[in-house]
Formats: structure tokens, sequence, C-alpha cells
């Protein structure tokens, strides 16, 4: 198999139908608590075989770990926390453009787009950065080196992306240095300017909330405008390793119920099955297959998810039932419950069937 | 102005929250106590003013009063009463408060009762429904009442006996139509101060209050959809610290505007203030804690704000700074991802 295969339509067309179903996307827009490291983890190796491309352990591995660290670099790097939809809406610009030609596919990127600006653009800005902060918590204690932002100086050789103290200042906030004094009266009786640290211009104009507009901000666009090699560096890793603290010490009882319900979801998509190891192609993200074999071996302990195993069931009579269920379900109308008895309804009607 | 002193290490990094370092200074037994939040967990330590001696607790969120919880903790923080000093955790399930050491917890509330109710309005299928629960927004008022901020915007009243674990709930403030954010009374130990708490939202409305058997609203000044993330009371001048990075100094009592200050590049994440002197601590996503001098001087109607100093904490988005002595002689600060506080002292 080829390069030119890889980047093909198809393998383009069936990663996208798949992220953009509509029932997993119900389920993705449904609020809810942060996901454990271990379900998005599985949600990404299923996303990544939705079509005939394969990865083994290493190159998943690697794959995974830059995608986190991309994406813990956007969401660290926003200007203010609204920018973060703006980046999320590049991503999507970026999708839709992959899909341009195939209309039931663009169909459902736009639909998305339509649920990502009724559902986040009321949002204040207080909100926004407790969205933020709560993605950071994810992204806490990960400092795995990436040689595309080694290489643009983004990231430190400590694995800490660096902050810069120049630029734009973000939408709606001014250049520091000015203090203006009023009187008890109100009126402006005094403008001083201090020296402080950075050297910042002027904010950019807004970026667009829009299905389609100027998003202004370069966050979230593709990393790679020159074909790159992509690598992870796995040694010095372990350096950190002893900051590696584990979120959610504590069972979460909801945690195997996600991956199950996640299970049915993505079980019951209509998968492109490869027929016969022939039209299946298999990518390694390394540069050679002895190199893979060897990364898969040395990779830290603390570092493995720990992946949950999906089989790509065809059950159309249970998923049939579950989507009957999931309709019911958002029907009810009531506020969403505690998270743990709305698992465990859903599960105990998945058990029955 | 400020030097850096050697750091303290801490058992896990500082999550990315307001607020995001509490401070008790222990004069008698030459200690000072940090806290600083990561996730569900609290780090404290406690560190010997020789600087020769360090010890380290852990507390973690809870679930009902005794279940270990993964819910996350959005804020840690001391609440020193003249009879008594409470360590004081607010998470996505509710109040916890120990012994001030963190030995014991001595009260539970739960969010989600219908006292604190955690959807507001009068028909449930309405509310919004991606309203996220927690409690934010910590202080110790006059006497005995620490007040405790909830995501609705609800204020709770605690009374605090001089001792014992015999807490209750007081009163509900229903002011605040937004997310808590911070809260702060009045640091000056001034008898004259008519306002004794200021309360802050998402929105950037600050809420100024009398404490008493009930608490009475003094004024309220309406936020411009900047959220305001740090608020500190002090001779009855707010100082607040907002999204937009600007610093703004408010009468408490009459609402006016008396400063305002471009201070940062990014959202202001924590302010605090050293009462004998006046000097003003800020930090922010921009890598910078910044010192100010604030004179307030009520008989000649007259506040003033000056710039001191600048230190930027190279490729750190600071979550947490707070003065270690009431002089302001030297501060401590949190950044997210870093497992140190990294300390200051003046030259």
């Amino acid at each position: 198999m080829t390069l030119s295969q890889l980047s093909s339509p198809n393998v383009m067309n069936d990663i996208i139908t798949t992220m953009f179903n509509k029932k997993f996307l119900e389920e993705l827009f449904k609020p809810q608590e942060l996901y454990s490291k271990r379900a998005l983890r599985t949600v990404f190796d299923r996303l990544a075989h939705a079509s005939i491309m394969r990865l083994n352990q290493a190159s998943m591995d690697k794959l995974y770990d830059l995608m986190t660290m991309a994406f813990k670099y956007q969401v660290l790097l926003c200007p203010r926390p609204k920018d973060m939809l703006l980046v999320t809406f590049n991503h999507m610009d970026a999708i839709r453009d992959f899909v341009r030609d195939s209309p039931s596919i663009l169909n459902q990127v736009d639909e998305t787009y339509r649920q990502l600006i009724e559902m986040y653009t009321p949002l204040s800005g207080g909100e926004f950065q407790l969205i933020r902060q709560t993605l950071l918590i994810f992204f806490q204690d990960m400092h795995i080196r990436v040689s595309i932002f080694l290489k643009d100086k983004v990231q430190n050789s400590n694995g800490r992306f660096v902050l810069p103290t120049s630029g734009p200042v973000p939408y709606g906030t001014q250049i520091p240095g000015l203090i203006r004094t009023f009187s008890c009266t109100g009126e402006e009786v005094n403008r001083v300017q201090f020296r402080s640290a950075g050297n910042y211009t002027a904010a950019l104009r807004e970026g667009s909330f829009e299905m389609h507009g100027d998003r202004v901000i370069k966050l979230g666009t593709n990393m790679y405008g020159v074909s790159r090699a992509v690598e992870t560096h796995m040694s010095g890793t372990s350096r950190n390793s002893s900051q590696h603290t584990k979120v959610n010490t504590a069972p979460n009882p909801l945690a195997k119920k996600e991956l199950n319900l996640l299970a049915q979801l993505m079980g019951g998509l209509d998968m492109q099955k490869p027929v016969g190891s022939d039209t299946s192609f298999r990518v390694n993200l390394f540069a050679t297959d002895e190199e893979e074999e060897e990364a898969l071996m040395s990779r830290p302990a603390e570092l493995s998810y720990e992946v949950i195993n999906i089989q790509a069931a065809k059950d159309q009579q249970t998923n049939a039932e579950l989507a009957r269920i999931m309709g019911e379900f958002a029907d009810e109308g009531e506020p969403s419950a505690t998270p743990s008895s709305k698992g465990d309804e859903l599960l105990a009607m998945m058990d029955g069937l | 102005m400020y030097h850096k002193e050697k750091s303290i290490q801490i058992k896990s990094s500082a999550s990315a929250l307001y607020n995001n370092l509490s401070v008790l200074r222990i004069a008698p037994r030459c200690l000072t106590y940090f806290t600083v939040v990561h996730a569900n967990v609290v780090n404290m330590v406690s560190a010997s003013w020789d600087g020769l001696n360090f010890s380290h607790r852990q507390l973690q969120s809870k679930e009902g009063s005794i279940a270990a919880s993964s819910s996350l903790i959005m804020q840690a923080s001391w609440c020193v009463l003249p009879s008594r000093e409470l360590l004081v955790l607010t998470s996505q399930k509710g109040i916890q408060m120990y012994e001030s050491d963190g030995s014991i917890m001595v009260y539970w509330h739960a969010l989600d009762t219908p006292e604190t109710p955690t959807v507001v309005g009068v028909n449930i299928s309405s509310a919004h429904p991606a309203q996220a629960v927690f409690a934010r927004g910590i202080a110790a008022v006059q006497e005995n009442f620490i007040c405790v901020g909830v995501s609705t915007g609800f204020i709770l009243v605690f009374d605090i006996p001089s001792k014992g674990s015999n807490i209750m709930l007081s009163e509900v403030l229903e002011e605040h139509r937004e997310s808590i954010t911070d809260m702060a009374s009045e640091c000056s130990g001034s008898l004259e101060s008519v306002a004794d708490l200021v309360t802050a939202d998402d929105s950037g409305a600050l809420c100024v209050w009398k404490s008493g058997e009930d608490f009475q609203l003094l004024n309220k000044i309406p936020g411009f959809e900047v959220c305001c993330s740090s608020v500190k009371l002090w001779k009855g001048t707010v100082a607040a610290g907002y999204g937009s990075g600007q610093i703004r100094i408010y009468e408490a009592v009459t609402g006016i505007v008396r400063a305002e200050v471009n201070a940062h590049a990014r959202w202001i994440y924590s302010l605090d203030i050293a009462p004998f002197s006046g000097l003003l601590l800020s930090a922010a996503e921009d890598s910078l804690v910044q010192v100010w001098h604030l004179t307030v001087i009520p008989e000649a109607n007259s506040v003033e704000i000056q710039h001191l100093y600048s230190e930027c904490v190279t490729d750190t988005q600071i979550c947490g700074a707070k003065f270690c002595d009431g002089e302001g002689h030297a501060f401590a600060v949190t950044g997210y991802d870093l497992s140190e506080i990294i300390r200051y002292t003046q030259e």
C-alpha cells in the first residue's frame, strides 16, 4: 500500500462518517463529566480503526500521544477561554473541507456545527474558563515531547510548553501598562504608565462563531503545513513519570458503564470491514518495524492505557433496541439526573436486552 | 525588590483553578502551612521558618461524610476566626471543614439539598440542562461566620461555634445570578468598617454585605460581562481581578470605581493584600506576578494605586499567589502543572 492510498478519500470519509455518526454525537453532546483517560483512549482507538487503516500498539500509542499533546497545547495556549470554540471551528473547517464532495457526510458535519453553535455560543467567559480548567485537569502532568513542537520551539526539552510574553493580547483585553485613577465623583483625575514585563500589541479582531467565517486564531489549524516527520520522544518521559499522578484514583463505577455504552454505540456503527487481509493496510509511525517493536517494549508502564477491547459486534436487533431506548430517554424531559443513576438505568435496560 | 527563595516541593502539581493557594501562618510554632489543590486532592505542606522541616498531608474530596470521591475540588482555604481556624474545601459534591492541621473533618455539607438546590427555577425541566454543580468562594467573616459560594450564585452562611462540630447553616443569600467565583472579608482589622464581606461572580457582579444574624446587602456593583475571578476587601475598598486582565478598585459601600489598571495580558487568577502595608499582589495566566501599593485614606477620600514590581515565572500559567505575612515581606506562588510552591522574599 502506498502513502497516496493513506490519504485516499475512502479512509478520510470512513473516519469522519464514524466520528459524526448521529447517535454517537448525541451521546457526546449530553452534559456529562470528563471522560476517564481509558475511555477516551478507547474511543480514539475505535475511530482510528474505523477505516481499512490498521495501526499496531506502538504506533497507536504514538499517535495518541501526539494527539493528546497537540490538544493540550491548543487548550493551554488559547488567549481567552472562548477561543477554544474558535479552535474547535478550525478543526471542523478542516474536516468539512475533506468531505466537501460527499453530500451525506457533509450534512452530518453541518449539523454538528449547528449543535456546537447552539450549545456553546451562549456560554459566558467564566463558563468557558470552567470547561478549560476541567480539560486542563485531564492533561495535567503530561509532558511528552513532540518533535514538531521541539523544532518549532513551542515546547522545551523538558516537555513543557513555551508561553510567549509577547504578541497580540486576547480580544477584550487591553495592553498592560496603564493606571487610571478617578475621584470620588467618578471623574478621571490621573493617568500613569507603568513598565511591565512582556511586549504586547493590540488585540486582533474577533474570529467568527458562525458556520462559515474567518476564525482569525491559528491554533487548531493544520500543524503540518509541509510534510514533516511525526515523532514523539519516549525517553525522558520516565523522568517525569514520578509526577504522573492518576486522577480518579477512587474506583469510578460509571467508567465501566460508560465504556459499555460506547462499545454498544460504536459496535453498532456501519463499519467497513476489511474483506480478507488484502484490503487492509498497516500504518507504522516509526522508521522501521524493528523500531516499532522496540518502542512497544520500552514504553513506560504507567503510560499504558489499558485499552478495553471492543468488538465490532453488528447485532442489528440490539442496536435497534438501544436506539429506541436512547430515544425514549431523551423524551423524558428531566434535567440530567445524577450520573450514577442515569448509568444504572441505561445499564439495566441494556442488560435486559 | 524581591528575590527568589528555595521552592517547596508538593506531592502533586497544582490544577488550573482560581485562587489555588492558601497560606496560614502559625507564629507560636514558627510554622507556615500551604495548601494547593490537584483535581480531587488537597496537598498540604507545613514548613518550619528555619527552612529545615517540611511535613506533607493529602486530603481528598468526599461524597457523603465518609466516602472518598473523585469529584473535583474547586478551592481550599483557611478561615481564621477569633476562636479557631478551620480549613474549608469546596468541591462538586459539597463543603468539607477540617481542623486547621487537616487532621479531623468537623463538618460536611452536601450540595443539592432542599436548602441549597443545584437547579434553580420554578419549573425544573426548563432549567439549563448543562448547569455544572459545585461550591467555590470561601471567607471567614467577623466572629463566627464562614461563607461559601455555590455555582447557582447562592451564598451559604455557616454559623461556627468557638469549638466542636456543631456547625449550622444559618442563612442562604440569594443575590448573585451567576456562579460565585471568590469572596473576601474586610481584612484591615479596623473597627470602623461598615462592609464585612464582598462576593464576586462569573458576570463580574460584586455584592457588598454587612454580617449579622441576617446578612444585609449594602450594595450590588453590576458586572460588565467580564468574569471577576478574585476579590479582596481592605479599608472599605474592594480590589477585584478580572478575566480581561484588569484590576479595578472600588469604594465598597458606594460602588464608585476609583482606579482601573490594565495589569495583565491574560486572565487574572489571584489577588492578595498584605493588610499592614497595603501591598497588593496579582497573578495571572500571563506568567506574571505583580506587586502594587494600594493607599487608602478614608478621611481624605483618597484611593491610589502604584505599580512596584513584576516577576515573570517563565512558561507558567500562575493559579495562586499569596503573601506569607501581614506586611508583605514574602509571597508564595503556584502554577498549573507545577509541583512546587515558589517563594519570594523582599530584599
